[in-house]
């Protein structure tokens, strides 16, 4: 497969300029990382880590101070193709209501298309199509504001692959979401990583969401900790805990029953497969 | 004896104009002195404009709020010396840090009870150890502390003012995992170390089961059920169909249940579940 996203002994640090002489924050050391076209990869880290400093690395919001950071080839330090790789990368954040432009759902939708110079019957068109792919087409004349939450946070999401981006970097998106919100914007993601191929970067919290990606990424202090198959990082328990981090409630079930003594696979990470090994157990 | 008791407590936003609201409708409950409580519901269900009646902050449109036996609006110039018994923790409390030094952040409240000096620097010394912040740092700007310690600080600021009532809105949210077992691990201890009640808003099922003794469930403005913890994730398809859900570990014993292996008692939390199934196989625990 295509790499899409590459960093290259990527570094970057925050300078505070009100201090005098303005101190200096390293937040990403020499970051390495390969992400494939189609792939889902979730990024996990305590905060401060510098995950979110490192989505942004790829939408060409922050730019590497040492090393290089590509989208689909693109250098992201290259002013020029600021535009190509915007529109091939969307960004969506935490708070829905810090991205939400307009007062109607679809002129909302129809922000960024309208600002690339998209002819409208076009707009018209892709709007709708992205409305009903995050299942908020009947809800295209309705207030922003009066969405719930998971709502919202859709909303951002069709705004974002209206402009048919090969790649969505979601930070946080359902941090601040109720469980139906929660449920609903993961099913969103991956449904367009499964049907539609777009490649997704989801920054969790949650170690149930990042179970559900291809690939786990564990980010400690700037650098790539850890980097492999859901199955392979969370059977790490303890370390993941001495980095801040947990596992999802079925692989700390399994890990303390084999500490008990008890015969138990240690790289189960779903519910479903939880059940049928402690059926076999206890039937 | 109760600590807080509403009766048929109803609020409406905008009454009498086309956007009027019914966001609360008709809630009575008894919350008692002493407990530790989870209030969990979806967006818009009612959580926020519920708890802003207990400390005087909306009034209802019709219906009755007790603080600690003394109802509230009944007597305006009563109405401070009320607010002061129900400490009320917003979410992203740091946002709303504003002095030079932690410790007169944390110190404005108490300032306001009118406490002296000596009394106020004793409170501050204790809060801050509560909460776990080092003494060095309460000479230092809020805005220089870390996401988490910015928290700790405005969480002081209003357990300093010793509440009989604290209640927090969504006191972990936006933390990691650490962070977040950090602060409710805090708010248990302060909880058992003052013995006031708390109340916990949240979204996250299994934070809630693992520290609330009883649970509040809002729905579309009505109260649900204010129950026991294991008797409210007994009713998973009930929270799943209202946008709630139940923790992770229950749904994995549902489906055991399904498939012809059950327990006597609903299991919602990880070290439960290991001492059950432990028990199961004859295994010492």
């Amino acid at each position: 497969m295509d790499s899409f996203l590459k960093a290259e002994g990527l570094w970057f640090s925050y300078i505070n300029e009100a201090e005098d002489p303005p101190v200096k924050t390293e937040v990403l050391k020499g970051v390495d990382l390969d992400i494939k076209k189609g792939e889902f990869v979730a990024i996990l880290g305590y905060n401060g880590s510098g995950k979110s400093t490192l989505a942004k690395c790829f939408n060409a919001i922050n730019i590497p101070e040492k090393g290089k950071a590509y989208v689909d080839g693109i250098d992201t330090s290259d002013e020029e193709r600021l535009l190509d790789i915007r529109q091939r990368v969307g960004m969506v954040f935490q708070n829905p209501d810090n991205q939400i432009v307009a007062t109607i759902v679809e002129e909302d939708c129809a922000f960024a298309l309208e600002n690339m110079g998209v002819p409208p019957a076009e707009i018209r068109q892709r709007v709708d199509d992205a409305l009903k792919t995050v299942g908020m087409y009947d809800y295209r004349e309705h207030a922003v504001h009066k969405l719930s939450g998971g709502q919202k946070q859709r909303v951002a999401i069709a705004g974002i692959i209206a402009m048919r981006p090969e790649c969505i970097l979601l930070d946080e998106p359902t941090a601040m979401l109720d469980p139906a919100g929660r449920r609903e914007v993961m099913k969103t993601i991956k449904m367009l990583n499964r049907e539609q191929g777009v490649t997704i970067v989801l920054i969790t919290h949650y170690m149930e969401e990042a179970a559900q990606a291809d690939r786990v990424v564990v980010i400690d202090s700037g650098e790539i900790m850890l980097d492999g198959a859901p199955k392979q990082i969370f059977t790490q328990v303890q370390t993941l805990r001495n980095l801040g981090l947990d596992v999802p409630q079925v692989t700390e079930l399994c890990y303390e029953l084999k500490k008990a003594g008890v015969d138990i696979a240690q790289d189960i990470i779903g519910e479903e497969e939880c059940a049928k090994a402690l059926f076999e157990l206890l039937k | 004896m109760a600590v807080i008791k509403t009766e048929n407590l109803t609020y409406i936003y905008g009454e009498g104009t086309p956007f009027e609201k019914r966001a609360v409708d008709n809630v009575s409950l008894e919350i008692n002195e002493g407990e530790m409580i989870g209030v969990i519901g979806h967006t818009g269900s009612g959580k926020s404009t519920l708890i802003q009646h207990f400390n005087g902050l909306l009034k209802p449109s019709s219906g009755n709020v007790y603080i600690d036996g003394e109802r509230l609006w009944e007597d305006k110039a009563r109405l401070r010396q009320i607010r002061f018994k129900v400490g009320l923790v917003f979410q992203y409390p740091e946002y709303q840090l504003f002095e030079e030094t932690c410790y007169k952040d944390i110190a404005f409240g108490p300032k306001n009870m009118g406490l002296t000096e000596s009394e106020i620097d004793i409170r501050i010394k204790e809060t801050a150890e509560m909460v776990g912040l080092k003494s060095e740092l309460l000479e230092k700007s809020p805005f220089e502390l870390s996401g988490g310690q910015k928290r700790r600080v405005a969480i002081a600021g209003v357990m300093a003012m010793r509440p009989k009532v604290l209640i927090l809105d969504e006191p972990a949210s936006g933390l990691d995992p650490k962070g977040r077992e950090q602060i409710l691990t805090m708010l248990k201890d302060y909880h058992t170390a003052t013995k006031s009640t708390v109340m916990i808003v949240s979204h996250s099922m299994e934070d809630v089961a693992r520290y609330a003794d009883r649970i509040l469930v809002m729905n579309r403005g009505a109260l649900y059920c204010l129950d026991d913890t294991e008797k409210v994730f007994a009713k998973a398809d009930e929270l799943m169909a209202m946008g709630l859900s139940v923790p992770q570990i229950t749904r994995v014993f549902a489906r055991l249940k399904e498939m012809g292996v059950s327990f006597n008692k609903d299991v919602y939390t990880t070290p439960y579940a290991v001492k059950t199934i432990l028990e199961r196989l004859g295994k010492s625990v």
